[in-house]
């Protein structure tokens, strides 16, 4: 018996788990497999939250692996900007972030996020761990303390699917001066002082593009759900 | 109500992961009292998922991780159990992350300032700020503890007014050494904030620290 059977099986529940069909043909899986290997491998949301809610409620291997060959290499560039080129440590915390994806699935709600945004922030806390070897203080919507949403009507959890999309168009409808600050913020972990040091701009003129993008994102948004 | 939120630049950081742990205690106690900053934050939090969708997938060794991970997840290799907080709901001044910060100091402990006011310095990692409790007895004024740089204060319990506005539980100020004024617990309750602000620079040199009170750095 192949010790990797489980693994192709599982593969091929995934892939095949839109049609209800699955096929009894390792040879099949095998070569599947060896496709997956030289192409890139890019999936759409929709898929992306079939295959999370695979690995979240049947454990699905198979499932985790497309997962895990899309988000990965994403996570992996992400953790070589954070760690300023360290690609072995970088390499290191990429597959820890994932392994926190295959252990925490369960707690993914894609009612409240993309699962892109979820593995982002499983992301930026590992980083904040081992290369800013900090403490990321977290509110815990279980305390007693906490003031939870009010109400959230059905319409409003449409607008929050749509929105994603809807983040995505305003992105690319800011322009240059403001994307740039926010993607040196989230995507090169530079502070304000440093992206005005960067910049050679006063650090008021960062918080105000800061601010603005912001602003002009949240805009983008709420014209959508109208 | 929630009336003085968070600023847009401060959440940001905190959502992408530049914000240092001192101010980062105070936002997360904030979000713990305002679903608006908490809706904020998500579209904030999407704008990194968007940069991570975004990002040109880089093939290299992708089939040899995936391999040594898969043996990991066989080898039945377990991620770190976070243990569960065992939560009294007795106190609700004090939201979570501040409750745990609180605790790890060995519980409240307020030292006296003259006046009736109090206050608990809050130990974090995070050697850029400093982050205290204060206690403010009503209708008293509060009391000048910091001389420079920004400054965020986020009120608990009671609540505080200067000549343009009043906070309330859960209301945020940011204030800087332009700002002039000089706020007083409102009366009927004693008013309990938590504040951060800048630390002095800390020099290496100990000549550097010795002269530093006179280059008034």
């Amino acid at each position: 018996m192949n010790m990797e059977m489980p693994l192709r099986t599982g593969l091929l529940r995934a892939t095949c788990a839109k049609a209800k069909v699955w096929p009894t043909s390792s040879s099949g899986g095998a070569r599947k497999v060896g496709q997956l290997e030289e192409e890139p491998v890019s999936l759409d949301a929709e898929r992306i939250k079939a295959l999370m809610s695979a690995v979240a409620d049947s454990r699905d291997i198979g499932a985790f692996e497309l997962l895990y060959r899309h988000f990965y290499p994403r996570v992996r560039s992400y953790m070589v900007k954070m760690t300023r080129g360290n690609r072995i440590l970088a390499e290191e915390l990429a597959q820890e972030t994932m392994m926190r994806v295959w252990h925490k699935a369960a707690l993914f709600d894609p009612s409240k996020a993309q699962a892109s945004t979820w593995i982002f922030t499983i992301a930026r806390n590992q980083m904040i761990d081992s290369v800013r070897r900090a403490l990321r203080p977290d509110f815990d919507p279980n305390d007693p303390a906490f003031v939870p949403d009010e109400f959230v009507a059905a319409d409003l959890l449409i607008e929050r699917k749509q929105s994603a999309a809807a983040l995505g168009r305003a992105m690319t409808t800011l322009k240059g001066r403001y994307a740039e600050v926010l993607r040196m913020s989230f995507f090169e972990g530079l502070t304000h002082s440093t992206i005005a040091e960067n910049l050679n701009l006063p650090i008021g003129t960062v918080k105000s593009r800061i601010r603005l993008a912001c602003e002009k994102l949240r805009t983008a948004l709420q014209d959508e759900a109208k | 109500m929630i009336e003085h939120h968070l600023d847009d630049d401060m959440l940001q950081q905190y959502a992408a992961g530049t914000l240092a742990e001192g101010w980062s205690v105070a936002v997360a106690s904030h979000l713990a009292l305002c679903p608006a900053c908490r809706s904020k934050l998500s579209v904030l939090e999407s704008v990194g998922g968007y940069f991570i969708d975004s990002e040109t997938a880089d093939e290299t060794d992708v089939s040899q991780s995936w391999e040594s991970l898969k043996a990991k997840i066989d080898a039945g290799q377990m991620d770190k159990v976070v243990p569960i907080k065992n939560r009294s709901a007795s106190d609700q001044t004090y939201p979570e992350p501040l409750r745990t910060y609180i605790d790890a100091a060995g519980g409240l402990k307020w030292r006296q300032l003259g006046r009736g006011a109090a206050q608990m310095m809050i130990p974090t990692g995070d050697e850029t700020t400093k982050v205290r409790l204060l206690m403010i007895p009503a209708g008293q004024p509060v009391p000048e503890h910091s001389h420079r740089g920004v400054e965020l204060t986020l009120v608990l319990d009671g609540s505080f007014s200067d000549e343009v506005s009043t906070f309330a539980r859960g209301d945020v100020e940011m204030a800087d050494d332009s700002l002039m004024h000089q706020p007083k617990a409102d009366a009927g309750k004693d008013c309990i904030c938590l504040a951060v602000t800048e630390a002095p620079l800390r020099f290496k040199s100990r000549f550097l620290r010795l002269i530093q009170p006179m280059l008034g750095i």
